[in-house]
């Protein structure tokens, strides 16, 4: 009885064994498309693989993904990764810099669990979408809060809790690169600090 | 203070029942009487409490360091229907009356996608508690997991009772049974959409 | 009962969504889209072909005592490796799905299946057993797929025909109970007219 029981499992487990090392390579490179797709979006064009350059920066206790992009060997953005809590659950998303002038390059949505047709707008990327207003923004000369709270960016009509969280976001992105660039960034690929 | 949030965003914010959809087969089959869905949901919630329990450990301290996480659906699988078998004996011999009321619906807790639902949630998904996104440590795993039987019991409570009612109401013949509550359940889902936000 | 009969009774007669009853919590909780409520479908399909297979061929193998464990092995493997192959090769598909690829283990149908007919039947009439409630499976999720996406989204298998969006309840949980809950009512009418 419990021999028939063990060796069903043992079978299945032997099965599943050969299952996992068929598929763990197309999965591994699935899940590193996905994230190259999205720092893609993000900053400006490069030609190496920023999941190769990763730099962890921490800010107030948390520690945030930052993936280099360079061209030529030259850092031309940074996309960091931040996950500020929305409407629904977090909001998983990386905000891109263009490290020639600190601006804003674009916004991405990687996942969230924002209210679909209200709050599910933030990972919309249409025409004149809630995110285009961030593309090219120069954070130092913009607040970045939504309108009701003082600052200068539009939220999407009826989801002002999703477009907040979206900006405060942006926002911690913003202090994560000011943090990385402040402490003159030893950077994985040039090797020249930008002191 | 995070746990008295979880616990609140488990019973009305995601009820388990009324807006992540885990749990819907006894749901419609057990509510039909107040007083056996709430043994039921009790049955539940100490499977669902005692599940998590193990399969967070069995995760973090087995599958985890082993790499062998691809087990993980087996394996949790397994736990839960061991649990089951174990409740079984031990209700027998404490409340026959309780184990003869749940008949065939105790062994049925096993294929509850609500228990393995939640204890999946748990070693997945992150969760932001009015904080940033993190994943869940043992005790409030724990914890969400109680509490999101308890939602799950507060939703077939509740629909047992306007079943009992509707019973005794003229329903037109083709909405008899489950159509009728499903449409009943529909409402209930809605109001308990009143809950977003709140977390 | 001929192999015809076993093939297609499945898909109307014991329709698992809409005659049996059973299966709900995928139902619910996939059908957002007419594509995602087909995938879901399909997803179940594979496992159930496999899992009725290999139930028929080992049922008489397996003491009594611990044939519903032995079941439950065998198809919550076959749910793993359907898992791996969607998340390796579909990886869209395994994001929107998420949770419900591993609660195939739990669906009731499939251990349903395989307790009230493969361990009885041989290998060929439990895979047309498998095909047929499969195909019936399939079929209502992707029609309650497409009356949700076509009322809540204003599209229909990704091609939106309506823009904004149509009536966001029925994307949303109440919109699931509702529709399945009229669309069983018109089933019953439909099918005992036949009758």
């Amino acid at each position: 009885m419990v021999l028939s029981l063990g060796s069903i499992c043992l079978v299945c487990s032997a099965l599943l064994g050969i299952a996992n090392n068929v598929t763990a390579e197309p999965i591994a490179q699935a899940t590193l498309a996905k994230i190259n797709d999205k720092i893609s979006y993000v900053v400006p064009s490069y030609d190496n693989n920023p999941s190769d350059n990763v730099t962890m920066v921490e800010v107030d206790g948390t520690e945030y993904k930052v993936y280099l992009a360079s061209m030529s060997d030259k850092v031309v953005g940074y996309a960091i990764e931040v996950a500020p809590t929305g409407f629904g659950g977090p909001i998983s998303m990386i905000v891109g810099f263009d490290a020639e002038n600190g601006n804003i390059y674009n916004t991405a949505v990687i996942s969230h669990s924002e209210t679909p047709g209200l709050g599910d707008k933030i990972a919309s990327n249409e025409q004149g979408s809630f995110r285009d207003q961030f593309i090219e923004m120069n954070p130092a000369s913009n607040k970045l809060s939504v309108r009701k709270d003082g600052g200068d960016i539009d939220a999407i009509t009826a989801a002002t809790i999703s477009s907040r969280a979206f900006t405060v976001g942006v926002s911690t992105a913003y202090k994560v690169y000011l943090t990385l660039i402040g402490n003159g960034d030893a950077d994985v690929v040039s090797g020249a600090s930008k002191k | 203070m995070e746990y008295i949030l979880i616990i609140i965003s488990a019973v009305f914010v995601n009820n388990i029942l009324l807006s992540q959809f885990l749990g819907i087969c006894p749901f419609l089959g057990v509510s039909k009487k107040v007083s056996t869905a709430v043994g039921m949901s009790a049955a539940v919630a100490f499977v669902m409490g005692m599940a998590t329990c193990v399969t967070y450990l069995l995760q973090n301290y087995l599958l985890v360091p082993l790499e062998i996480e691809f087990l993980q659906t087996v394996s949790f699988i397994l736990v839960i229907a061991s649990l089951v078998q174990m409740v079984e004996i031990i209700l027998k011999k404490i409340s026959p009356s309780l184990y003869q009321a749940l008949g065939i619906f105790l062994p049925l807790i096993t294929t509850n996608c609500a228990v393995l639902g939640v204890a999946l949630m748990v070693v997945q998904k992150q969760f932001s508690f009015g904080g940033a996104a993190h994943m869940l440590n043992l005790g409030q795993s724990v914890v969400f997991a109680v509490a999101s039987a308890i939602g799950f019991g507060l939703a077939i409570t509740l629909f047992a009772g306007i079943r009992e009612q509707l019973e005794l109401s003229k329903v037109p013949k083709v909405f008899k049974g489950v159509p009728i509550a499903l449409i009943v359940a529909g409402i209930m889902a809605m109001a308990f959409m009143g809950f977003s936000g709140i977390v | 009962m001929t192999k015809l009969k076993i093939l297609t009774k499945g898909i109307i007669k014991d329709n698992p969504t809409f005659a049996l009853v059973l299966g709900m919590c995928p139902t619910l909780g996939t059908t957002t889209s007419a594509i995602n409520g087909m995938g879901m479908g399909v997803a179940t399909l594979f496992v159930l072909i496999l899992s009725n297979m290999v139930v028929s061929a080992v049922a008489r193998f397996i003491p009594d005592k611990v044939r519903i464990p032995s079941y439950i092995v065998i198809i919550s493997a076959f749910v793993t490796i359907v898992q791996l192959l969607i998340q390796a090769y579909i990886p869209s598909l395994y994001d929107t799905l998420g949770l419900f690829i591993p609660l195939i283990v739990v669906n009731c149908i499939v251990l349903g299946r395989a307790e009230a007919f493969a361990n009885k039947h041989n290998v060929i009439d439990s895979a047309l057993d498998g095909i047929g409630i499969g195909l019936g499976f399939t079929l209502s999720l992707t029609v309650i797929g497409l009356v949700r996406e076509i009322l809540g989204s204003g599209s229909a298998f990704g091609w939106k025909f309506m823009e904004p969006y149509g009536m966001l309840i029925f994307v949303l949980a109440p919109g699931a109970f509702l529709v399945l809950g009229y669309l069983m009512v018109l089933f019953k009418k439909l099918t005992t007219k036949k009758a």
